[in-house]
């Protein structure tokens, strides 16, 4: 993998490289967990926004290829929105917290398939290379509706996955308001609104294309590592 | 070497300590409440273990089903969460449990990547005192400990110096507190991590790059307690720094 930052046109969309997913955020996947939210470890359901950091060394650009470790047949792929952050956002008010955008971008968070929710998971999720982000910061003009964008998946040319951006506990805008309630974000930071599920898995060898509408296509590969 | 980053008169500066308080790189020589104190590295990424101590995992037993032997418990801060010596927390009004961590902070100073622990100490550049606190009140059992928890802005408190690695000979033989008011109400020592800090190194690089400025929050022993608006809180480790906190209410942030 390439070390070399990512590079993003020209303010306001130069990155920080500071991302945050929020994870469990597709209507479906609680619906699917059904009574297991009550039982233990989980013992209720979530109630803030359950969020991942991607911390500097996930981060992957368009084209790069992305090391599958060896213990993990294949990889999720959480194709998903991400939302740049335009300017200083603290405590943002929901019905304006789309003002707070500078634009949208398409990352892939992607995950060694997890057995629970219960805890972080850092070795699973934050691995070298494991948030492709690109190909490009499109304006937050250019996207009036963030929360009803198609979203294609496929994996060496096959759809593996369709559908788009709405059916989630929080859209854009109630995932920022409730997000920034505790935690400022900065200018260029990523807040990803999260992935559908289940999530498609692709494995070594295998070419990822994430297409979402209005934002272009974002392209990798997945190898095994070398032991 | 001991070195701070400071704000004073409308600049940012390097300091180092003296006897009557601090130094600026450019001669001046100031007591430690004229300035403002900043983290003081270019902090990377974040990494903070909880359950690291024994004392401590016993401490949180009735709640918990770990054990010693599990895989560590690693999660991750963003630089908002960061504020420096002498700053303020914010306690939200109605929630009943605000406590602290006093934790070492052990900073990478060399890309690391696959490293083994007998290797790993070449890699760190040095260390600072770290109060990590968190608000039991929103702990969640997903992706525990969670954002709402361990992320709030200005709840990481770093510094005050940060300390050259060749000037700290054993890393694992520092006794570390808590003073709540003056009063110590934590104790504990270095020597008591679970996993060590070439443990540590060893376990996050096989599957994460770490760079330089990245910083592992290496955990907390025996002895949270809850803290309340107006409370100063000192978290100091021998050799390595005394940090100065006070927890503030939401009026202060005009809430």
């Amino acid at each position: 993998m390439n070390p070399t930052p990512l590079r993003f046109d020209v303010p306001p969309f130069v990155l920080t490289g500071r991302v945050y997913a929020a994870v469990l955020n597709h209507v479906a996947q609680i619906r699917a967990l059904g009574d297991a939210v009550n039982r233990p470890p989980y013992k209720a359901p979530p109630r803030a926004p359950a969020l991942s950091i991607k911390p500097r060394n996930t981060q992957a650009r368009d084209g790069d290829a992305v090391e599958v470790p060896a213990f993990a047949p294949a990889l999720e792929i959480g194709a998903t929105l991400g939302v740049v952050i335009g300017r200083t956002a603290c405590r943002v008010p929901v019905g304006a917290a789309l003002d707070w955008v500078a634009g949208y971008t398409i990352v892939n968070d992607l995950s060694v398939p997890l057995a629970s929710h219960y805890r972080p998971a850092v070795r699973l999720k934050a691995r070298d290379g494991f948030c492709p982000i690109g190909p490009r910061v499109v304006p937050a003009a250019r996207i009036p509706r963030p929360d009803a964008l198609a979203v294609t998946v496929r994996v060496d040319d096959a759809v593996v996955w369709h559908g788009d951006t709405g059916q989630r506990v929080r859209g854009v805008a109630q995932l920022l308001a409730d997000v920034t309630e505790f935690m400022t974000l900065q200018p260029g930071d990523l807040l990803l609104l999260g992935a559908a599920s289940p999530a498609p898995q692709a494995g070594p060898g295998q070419r990822v294309a994430i297409d979402i509408e209005e934002l272009g296509t974002l392209n990798h590969t997945l190898i095994a590592a070398v032991p | 070497m001991k070195t701070a980053r400071v704000a004073y008169a409308g600049a940012l500066h390097s300091a180092t300590p003296h006897a009557q308080g601090l130094q600026l790189a450019d001669g001046r020589v100031l007591a430690e409440q004229e300035v403002v104190w900043l983290p003081p590295f270019d902090v990377g990424t974040i990494l903070a273990l909880g359950l690291n101590y024994a004392d401590h995992v016993r401490e949180l037993s009735k709640e918990l089903t770990v054990t010693a032997k599990d895989e560590p418990l690693v999660f991750l801060k963003g630089p908002g969460a960061l504020v420096g010596h002498r700053g303020v927390t914010r306690r939200p009004d109605g929630v009943s449990v605000m406590h602290y961590e006093c934790e070492l902070a052990v900073v990478i100073g060399k890309t690391a990547k696959r490293v083994r622990a007998v290797d790993a100490m070449a890699h760190v550049a040095g260390y600072t005192v770290c109060n990590d606190y968190a608000i039991r009140d929103y702990l969640e059992n997903w992706y525990r400990p969670n954002l709402r928890v361990k992320n709030r802005d200005a709840a990481t408190v770093l510094g005050p110096w940060f300390v050259d690695a060749v000037d700290v000979p054993d890393p694992h033989a520092l006794a570390l507190r808590t003073l709540v008011n003056g009063q110590v109400t934590q104790s504990g020592h270095t020597a008591d991590m679970i996993n060590d800090i070439p443990a540590l190194i060893e376990y996050l690089s096989e599957f994460m790059t770490l760079q330089s400025g990245d910083v592992i929050l290496t955990g907390t022993p025996d002895g949270v307690v809850n803290v309340d608006v107006g409370d100063e809180v000192i978290t100091e480790i021998d050799g390595i720094g005394r940090l100065v906190n006070t927890i503030v209410g939401d009026a202060a942030f005009g809430r």
